[in-house]
Parts: structure tokens; C-alpha cells; sequence
């Protein structure tokens, strides 16, 4: 019995690895993706211009009430749909199949974003006024106000948040396996399906996920020391 | 977009109990998460070592892997193995046993127990210690001055936090629809199943847990303005870019 499951899990080993690493590389995408998203939605949530200002809020508000998992479902079909209606518009009749990488990511950073705006909000926020004033009272430009003031003053701020983030969002790329995509929680379901040893496999996926989010921890931990520099220990 | 379909008994019958059972399900799990959360912060704070870090190992592996891999973990990987414990499927409680509700309750309880737990934690290590001194001056034994003092001071410090813990419980519910139980996602799948509509049923639920969501952020603000001593957020905002 126990040399039958032990052949199980060795079996399943290399497609459980290779799910672990499509999850990286969706998670990885994604978060670059929503930390751009997460910048653009601060920037119009601390815009002087009411109706920029009203849709960054509408963002962040709408989906972050929506479950995430809820969200994923609506995404993922509406993604594909969008885009084709796009093309049709456009003039374009071919029907495109979004791959469910991209979809899986698309759907991932969009939610991503949202939070990424609120984190951000908050620690653009956080940063003395007097600094950006002293910033236009040196006469920079608004690009180089924000990438040689505005970042390195908010990053400290902002890095909580974002490692926080990133594990949940690490964690969320198991949501993507309900809508059918191969991650390693799709894998891992899949093994476990087949051998019926649900137990081993699922606790090997939770292994798997857990290892990811210490290792991350500890990067953020070294990234954080870094943007800290110079500033008196907390 | 047709909305049709919600006039035909049959499937407001899915939605209330969807709706029901997901209330049902944030209220039983938050209730028992919330006791098991002050529990394993005390276990951390002043239980023996060994405890302590054990207390400190589960919270870790918890707040570290998916719910929805929880989920399945104790569904079919510990459910899965439960028949086969002798006397098992002829004892009382094998009927709960058997109900995807129990699973559901006990994923999230053991979550909501092990982030919760971080945040009492902290918010018990920030209680002054000249409050707990005074207590101690007073004479109070030591469970009054947990529960007359400490908890009170502690759940005060957090409550803004347990806000959004709360939020974060009721939006992860849909996730029991993969375990075959009734909650809101699984009715609007099931209206999906058999109207062929793609997104109405979707919407709809999206629309019932934004309202949700905004009567969960009323009622805690409701109960922090309640909580004696309670300091009112700073609600200050100032605009910064573009200058």
C-alpha cells in the first residue's frame, strides 16, 4: 500500500513541479502588471480632476467588495468576449481563443491592481508634503518629482503592503484552477484524483504553496532593509 | 442582459438558500474564529514554549497556503479518511461528517483563527502595561483583568483591523461552491446550468455581495462607535499629485 503511494507521488512529481512553476511565472506577470495598474489608480484616485478621480475610486471600491474568486469566474468569460467584440468592431472577424495564461494573468493583475491602488493611495499620502514642495521649489519636472521623490518616499511605506500583496496573490493563483487552467493546484487535484490519495497530494500542494510564500517573505524582508536605508530603526 | 428568470420561483428558491446559507456560514465561522483567534493569541503570548511555538508553526503553515487548497485538504484529503476510522460512520456525529457545511465552517474558522490571531496578538502586546499594573492593583485576579481589562482594551486597539478580517471571511464563502455546497456562486451556477445566461446570474450575486459588503462595513462601524472609550478614525484626507 505505502510503496503504491509513494510511486504515486514520485509519478506525479514532475508535472506537480512544472504546475508550481506556471503558478510563479502567472504570479510573477501578474503582479508586475498590477503594480503598474496599482500606480495608474493612485495617481487618478489622488487626481485633482473630479471624474479621473471618481474612476479610480469606482476601481478599487467595486472590485475590491467583489470575492475574488467570483471576480476570476465573471473575467475569464468575459475576457475572451470582450476581446473578440473588440476585433469584430475593429473590423477584424477572426475569432481569437485567449490562451488561459494570459486570461489567468489579465484577470489576476486587474484584481491585483485594485488593491495596489489603495496600498499606494496610502503611502503617497504618507510622505511629508514638504518634501514635494522642496521638489517644486527646485523647479523638477513632474516625471522627475515622481520617479526621484515621490518612489523612494513612499516605497518604505508602500512595502508592507506590497508583500502582503504578493502572498495573496500568490495564494489567489489557486482560484484560477476552478475555471479549468494548469497551475499546480489544477495538478495537484488532478493527481490526486487519479491515485484517490487525496490526503498526500493536497498536502504536497500546500507544501509547495507554503515554501513559495517563505521564500517570497524573505526577499520582501532584504527589500525592505534596502528601501529603509538611512532611516532611524523602528 | 435578461433578468427574466428571477420571477420563476424555482430559482429564487436557489438564491435564498444561497444567500442563507452563506450568512449562515460567515456567522458560525467568524463566531468560532474569533474565540479560536484570542485563543491562540494568549497560547503565543503566555502559554509554555513549546506550546507557543507550535501555536506559532500552525498560524505560519495557515496564513501561508490557499484557502481553497485548505478547503479540499480537510474535504477530501481528512474527510476522505474519516470512514475508515472504526465506528466512525455508526457514531452521532457522522451525519456532520458528511455535510460539505462542516468543512466549510472548519477551513474557515481555523483561518479566520490563525490571521485574527495575529492581530489580537498585537493588539494584546499594545495594551499599556500600566492598564494591567493598575488591574493587578486593584487586586483583580487574573482571568478579571484578561477579561475585564485586557481583552476589552485589545479588541478596541483592532477593531478597525477585525473590519477588514470580517470582509475578507464573508468574500472568501464562494470558495465553498467547489465542495458541492449551496452558497451564492453555486446557485448562480446552477441558474447558468440551466438558462444558458453567462453572466446575469453572476452579475446579480456580485451586486448581492457588493451590499453585503457595504451593510458588513456599516454594522462593524456601528459596533466600533458602540465600543466605550472607542477613538473615531482619522478621516482627514488631503490631495497631494498634482501639486
Amino acid at each position: 500500500m505505502s510503496s503504491y503511494q509513494n510511486a504515486g507521488l514520485l509519478d506525479w512529481a514532475a508535472p506537480i513541479l512544472h504546475g508550481a512553476l506556471v503558478t510563479l511565472e502567472i504570479a510573477l506577470l501578474a503582479y508586475a502588471i498590477g503594480l503598474a495598474l496599482g500606480l495608474l489608480g493612485a495617481g487618478t484616485r489622488l487626481s485633482a480632476w473630479p471624474p479621473l478621480r471618481a474612476l479610480g475610486t469606482l476601481y478599487s471600491t467595486l472590485v475590491r467588495a467583489v470575492p475574488e474568486l467570483l471576480l476570476i469566474i465573471l473575467l475569464y468569460y468575459a475576457g475572451t468576449q470582450a476581446l473578440n467584440a473588440l476585433l469584430n468592431a475593429l473590423g477584424d472577424d477572426t475569432h481569437v481563443e485567449i490562451g488561459g495564461f494570459v486570461c489567468a494573468v489579465g484577470v489576476l493583475a486587474f484584481v491585483q491592481g485594485a488593491y495596489m491602488t489603495e496600498v499606494f493611495r496610502g503611502a503617497i499620502l504618507a510622505i511629508p508634503r514638504g518634501q514635494l514642495e522642496a521638489a517644486d521649489a527646485y523647479g523638477f519636472t513632474r516625471w522627475t518629482r515622481f520617479h526621484r521623490i515621490v518612489v523612494p518616499a513612499m516605497l518604505p511605506n508602500a512595502l508592507p503592503g506590497m508583500s502582503n500583496l504578493w502572498l495573496i496573490l500568490v495564494k489567489d493563483t489557486a482560484l484560477i484552477s476552478v475555471v479549468g487552467f494548469e497551475e499546480l493546484f489544477f495538478t495537484a487535484q488532478q493527481a490526486a484524483a487519479s491515485t484517490r490519495d487525496y490526503f498526500v497530494f493536497y498536502a504536497a500542494a500546500g507544501a509547495l504553496y507554503l515554501v513559495m510564500t517563505l521564500g517570497s517573505n524573505a526577499l520582501f524582508a532584504r527589500a525592505e532593509r534596502h528601501v529603509r536605508r538611512g532611516q532611524p530603526g523602528l | 442582459m435578461d433578468f427574466s428568470w428571477l420571477s420563476d420561483p424555482f430559482y429564487q428558491q436557489y438564491l435564498w438558500t444561497g444567500f442563507v446559507n452563506t450568512l449562515w456560514l460567515v456567522a458560525v465561522s467568524g463566531t468560532l474564529g474569533l474565540a479560536l483567534a484570542v485563543a491562540l493569541a494568549l497560547a503565543q503570548i503566555q502559554g509554555p514554549r513549546p506550546l507557543a511555538m507550535l501555536v506559532r508553526g500552525f498560524t505560519t503553515v495557515i496564513r501561508g497556503t490557499p484557502l481553497l487548497v485548505q478547503l479540499f485538504f480537510f474535504y477530501d484529503g481528512v474527510g476522505r479518511l474519516l470512514p475508515e476510522i472504526p465506528g466512525v460512520r455508526d457514531s452521532l456525529i457522522w451525519p456532520l461528517l458528511r455535510d460539505p457545511f462542516f468543512y466549510g465552517a472548519l477551513t474557515f474558522t481555523i483561518s479566520v483563527g490563525a490571521y485574527t490571531g495575529e492581530v489580537i496578538r498585537g493588539a494584546l502586546l499594545s495594551v499599556p502595561d500600566g492598564e494591567l499594573a493598575a488591574g493587578r492593583a486593584f487586586g483583580l485576579s487574573h482571568w478579571q483583568i484578561l477579561h475585564r481589562l485586557w481583552l476589552p482594551r485589545a479588541l478596541q486597539l483592532c477593531l478597525p483591523t477585525l473590519t477588514g478580517e470580517a470582509i475578507l471571511l464573508l468574500k472568501s464563502v464562494p470558495l465553498v461552491s467547489t465542495i458541492a455546497m449551496m452558497d451564492l456562486l453555486k446557485a448562480a451556477n446552477l441558474v447558468r446550468d440551466e438558462t444558458f445566461l453567462v453572466y446575469e446570474p453572476l452579475l446579480l450575486i456580485a451586486g448581492i455581495y457588493i451590499a453585503l459588503t457595504l451593510i458588513l462595513t456599516g454594522v462593524m462601524r456601528l459596533i466600533e462607535h458602540r465600543f466605550p472609550g472607542a477613538r473615531p478614525a482619522a478621516t482627514r484626507r488631503r490631495r497631494l499629485l498634482p501639486g
